[in-house]
């Protein structure tokens, strides 16, 4: 008994490996295999030449690496008049000004409903959590027509301004400063520290993981965001790269050219690689900040 | 301006002589300044068309003409007059629902508590990889998996069966109806363990130790006994979370029988859910009040299984 106590404490979360762990790999290591292959074929896919893709059987690893969907990439959009340098580019901007409005106004919000005491704060906490439960394509209709009647139709805030209040991002960002003490924040403000001066330098430098996590998820929301492109925008030069991906897949359907799949898989790269080194970078505050995700 | 400022000083002065925990409500006007961006965010795009969508699902607009005040005619017609919801979006959306919803968040939980028992390198590696795929919502999820179920004999599901002699000729996964709705499945687990599965995980890696040992202590005597009376209790609150992410993501993406066969309507309708049985009325034959009302009932879905959820997860105590 007193042995077996010892092995289990060892179970959750060891330091060392030892072979009561090996029948775990057994199952985790083809399912992680399993799960990594579509991504792979993804990579493989996106440097293969053009001959290799009409080969039969199909060659799962290419041996001649090569740019050439790459190059195909910029030069399908060549044709129409808009360069995918232009969507790349919209990507990239509107992403970028997501990421800070949400984080700043996050913040500001989940400060406020975690340190201060106002009548309508546990009310409007709940109104949130019951947000997190929010499919915002269900709404696209009235959605359209705020965005048109805010005269955001073909504008690049029509990209923006939609996606900046988060839910889940408030949700996560307030129980993380929940379990930072009330009595730092306190003294700060006794001593006359204004509120802007404690976010800035008490609450925010305490809180970079969960601050790290809402960028992340508000990253990929507009990064992968076809909302706008599809419903607000009409203008061609002011959509994302996310619908230019779209009008590689869907105009030609299944009846794809076989260079199609190669140009198809370099534009899914340049989509998915930015998310994962994200990712990868600020993986240990995301799971820092997910400790306090718990739901009562 | 003055009289304001002089005015929050006599507060100040008031709040100061009293005991430290009513001094923070000293600021109110800095509240109320600080939260007014998200709050008026999350009023016009969250609330307000939730509120709109209702008030649609009784019209009949069509996004040109007024639209009139139909009473429940909407809601009527798609309970007993339209047969792609009956027979497609709602069967469709209930098994995608259960397989996904509740089998993707099982298989979450058990891929995270797996990786709870390696140590922590492996862990971070295989962990990163698992959630890799929920990175790929929408185009992206679509765009890999057509090099898998590509309808020609290139296609690698194709080259693969055929070199099994399992077919004789190339299946066109995609756009023949038949295979749609079990390869929108598949797809959907696969890009199933995302924040709720890093959120179960965080959990259960931080579970108290101690609570093992007392376990033991008081007769736990294998692995299973211990996840259902010691890893399952202490985790409960992230697992809430998970089951919410869960279910949000299952009707979020439910376009991806639309992304996957490039057509919506999907081919025969197999691939038909609610989210797009909403898009086709609304976007592709302009009949918004209907759309809307299909969009409510897609809410109330989302809510009701929520609060399944929130009950099931509830503390027992």
């Amino acid at each position: 008994m007193r042995k077996k106590n010892k092995i289990r404490i060892m179970g959750i979360n060891p330091r060392r490996f030892d072979r009561t762990q090996i029948k775990f790999y057994l199952y985790l290591i083809p399912i992680v295999l399993l799960t990594a292959l579509p991504i792979i074929f993804i990579f493989s896919n996106a440097f293969k030449p053009l001959d290799e893709l009409l080969v039969y059987p199909p060659k799962f690893i290419t041996t001649r690496p090569t740019l050439d969907n790459f190059r195909n990439l910029s030069a399908t959009s060549a044709n129409k008049a808009i360069p995918m340098s232009r969507y790349l580019f919209n990507s990239i901007f509107t992403t970028l000004a997501v990421m800070v409005l949400t984080l700043l106004i996050t913040v500001m919000t989940a400060y406020c409903m975690s340190k201060k005491q106002y009548r309508l704060k546990n009310f409007l906490f709940g109104v949130n959590e019951a947000a997190l439960m929010f499919v915002p394509v269900a709404v696209a209709i009235p959605r359209y027509m705020i965005v048109y009647g805010m005269g955001m139709i073909d504008s690049i805030f029509a990209h923006i301004i939609p996606l900046v209040a988060l839910p889940v991002g408030l949700f996560l960002v307030k129980q993380f400063i929940d379990s930072f003490p009330n009595e730092v924040v306190e003294a700060a403000q006794i001593d006359g520290a204004g509120d802007f001066y404690i976010l800035r330098k008490i609450v925010v430098p305490n809180i970079t993981p969960a601050l790290a996590t809402v960028a992340i998820l508000a990253f990929q929301s507009s990064w992968n965001s076809l909302e706008a492109s599809n419903y607000y925008i009409n203008n061609e030069a002011l959509k994302n790269f996310a619908f230019y991906m779209t009008t590689l897949t869907a105009t030609s359907g299944n009846a794809n050219t076989i260079a199609g799949l190669g140009v198809q898989a370099a534009g899914t790269l340049i989509m998915f690689v930015p998310n994962l080194i994200l990712f990868i970078i600020l993986q240990s505050r995301v799971m820092n900040t997910m400790s306090h995700s718990g739901m009562k | 301006m003055n009289e304001s400022r002089s005015e929050s000083r006599k507060v100040w002065k008031m709040v100061s002589s009293l005991p430290r925990r009513t001094v923070q409500s000293a600021n109110r006007h800095s509240v109320f300044w600080l939260q007014l961006p998200f709050v008026l965010l999350f009023i016009t795009f969250i609330i307000i068309p939730i509120l709109v969508a209702i008030g649609l699902s009784f019209t009949d607009f069509n996004s040109i003409e007024a639209p009139n005040f139909v009473g429940l005619d909407n809601y009527v017609t798609i309970l007993t007059d339209d047969s792609t919801f009956m027979e497609f979006a709602l069967p469709n959306t209930i098994a995608f629902a259960v397989i996904v919803g509740a089998g993707g968040y099982i298989l979450s939980f058990f891929m995270a508590w797996s990786l709870a028992q390696v140590t922590r390198i492996p862990r971070t590696v295989m962990a990163v990889i698992l959630y890799s795929p929920s990175m790929t919502s929408g185009v992206m999820l679509s765009t890999v998996w057509q090099v898998v179920f590509a309808g020609d004999k290139v296609g690698y599901l194709n080259a693969l069966l055929l070199k099994l002699d399992i077919i004789q000729k190339p299946i066109l996964w995609l756009s023949d109806g038949t295979y749609l709705l079990p390869i929108m499945i598949v797809v959907s687990l696969w890009s199933s363990m995302g924040i709720g599965f890093l959120a179960m995980l965080a959990g259960i890696l931080n579970v108290d130790k101690d609570l093992y040992e007392a376990a033991y202590i008081d007769g736990v005597t294998n692995r299973f006994q211990e996840i259902v009376y010691v890893t399952i209790p202490a985790v409960r609150p992230q697992m809430l979370f998970g089951a919410i992410m869960a279910i949000v993501n299952t009707f979020q993406n439910g376009s991806i029988g639309v992304l996957l066969s490039g057509a919506n309507p999907t081919p025969g309708y197999a691939g038909q859910l609610l989210v797009t049985h909403v898009e086709e009325h609304a976007f592709v034959r302009y009949e918004m009040g209907y759309g809307a009302a299909v969009s409510v009932i897609l809410l109330i879905l989302v809510w009701v299984i929520s609060q399944i959820a929130k009950k099931l997860f509830a503390d027992k105590e």
